[in-house]
């Protein structure tokens, strides 16, 4: 069960809109780094980890990952509000308004869809929770491209917001697998024992 | 339109939720930590001050029955939405 709160997690912030820079933050609302990757990532990698406090992890950040969505959509929001066709268009984002005008579509910086290939689940605790790691690293590092291409300081300073979650996050992601690895060793733990219960 | 003393509100609770996720985060991979466990507490005390308040003033933040009463009309339809603030 998930509950919605009629609030973003800290607000987002934009001087004045850029489409052009709109274009370019979509990726991380649909591309392979992005918000939606992350949450669906970490939601269904719960159901094979093996210990309470994995399951609770990868709750807690899933849904702190689709509350950065949600703060994501906010920005590509205020980057376009009030863009007429011509503004998309000089903005080389023409594509996005025939096809979605101002509506949200999960697509990367290049215009490529969101395919559920962006996302691994290997059942594997280790292999997943390494998968996770790396996806943290990857979300920081697009966010650090971002943010060298705005000159915007309110959009600057949102953006880094969303940056250093993803550093906390790969930290606890880290020593969760140092536990899952310890929880291993002590129980001799396969997957073909896992399932024997 | 929003006003500025909405604003300060929700940024408030937003500070408190915050200080909640990161001791959330942490207990995940430290559940032994009785200082972090007793922090994380007073947290969820702060917010649910917060949160009434707010609630009293504004109107439901969350909606199925988790949140606060509602004044006539139904307040859950009241915009701004949170991407509009």
């Amino acid at each position: 069960m998930w509950i919605y709160e009629k609030k973003l997690e800290r607000p987002m912030r934009v001087s004045r809109p850029d489409v052009a820079f709109a274009k370019l933050v979509i990726t991380q609302y649909g591309g392979p780094d992005g918000e939606l990757s992350a949450s669906l990532r970490y939601l269904n990698q719960r159901y094979s980890m093996p210990t309470g406090q994995a399951k609770a992890l990868l709750t807690d950040i899933g849904t702190e990952e689709l509350a950065h969505m949600e703060m994501i959509a906010t920005l590509v929001y205020k980057l376009t509000e009030g863009a007429d066709p011509c503004d998309f268009q000089k903005a080389g984002w023409g594509g996005q308004y025939t096809q979605h005008d101002h509506g949200m579509f999960w697509t990367d910086a290049n215009g490529v869809p969101w395919t559920a290939k962006y996302i691994a689940c290997l059942g594997d605790p280790i292999t997943d929770l390494t998968e996770d790691m790396a996806a943290e690293q990857k979300a920081r590092t697009t966010y650090e491209h971002l943010i060298e291409q705005t000159c915007d300081p309110l959009v600057k300073d949102s953006l880094r917001f969303l940056w250093e979650r993803e550093v906390v996050h790969f930290q606890r992601f880290g020593e969760m697998l140092n536990d899952v690895q310890g929880f291993m060793c002590e129980h001799k733990w396969t997957g073909e024992d896992m399932k024997k219960g | 339109m929003v006003c500025e003393e909405q604003k300060k509100m929700l940024c408030r609770l937003q500070e408190m939720e915050f200080v909640a996720i990161e001791l959330n985060l942490y207990l995940d991979t430290h559940p032994c930590d009785e200082e972090a466990i007793n922090d994380y507490n007073c947290a969820v005390k702060m917010i649910k001050r917060l949160t009434k308040e707010y609630e009293e003033a504004y109107g439901p933040l969350m909606h199925f029955g988790m949140g606060g009463f509602s004044k006539e009309p139904w307040q859950w339809v009241e915009e701004p939405w949170p991407w509009e603030m």
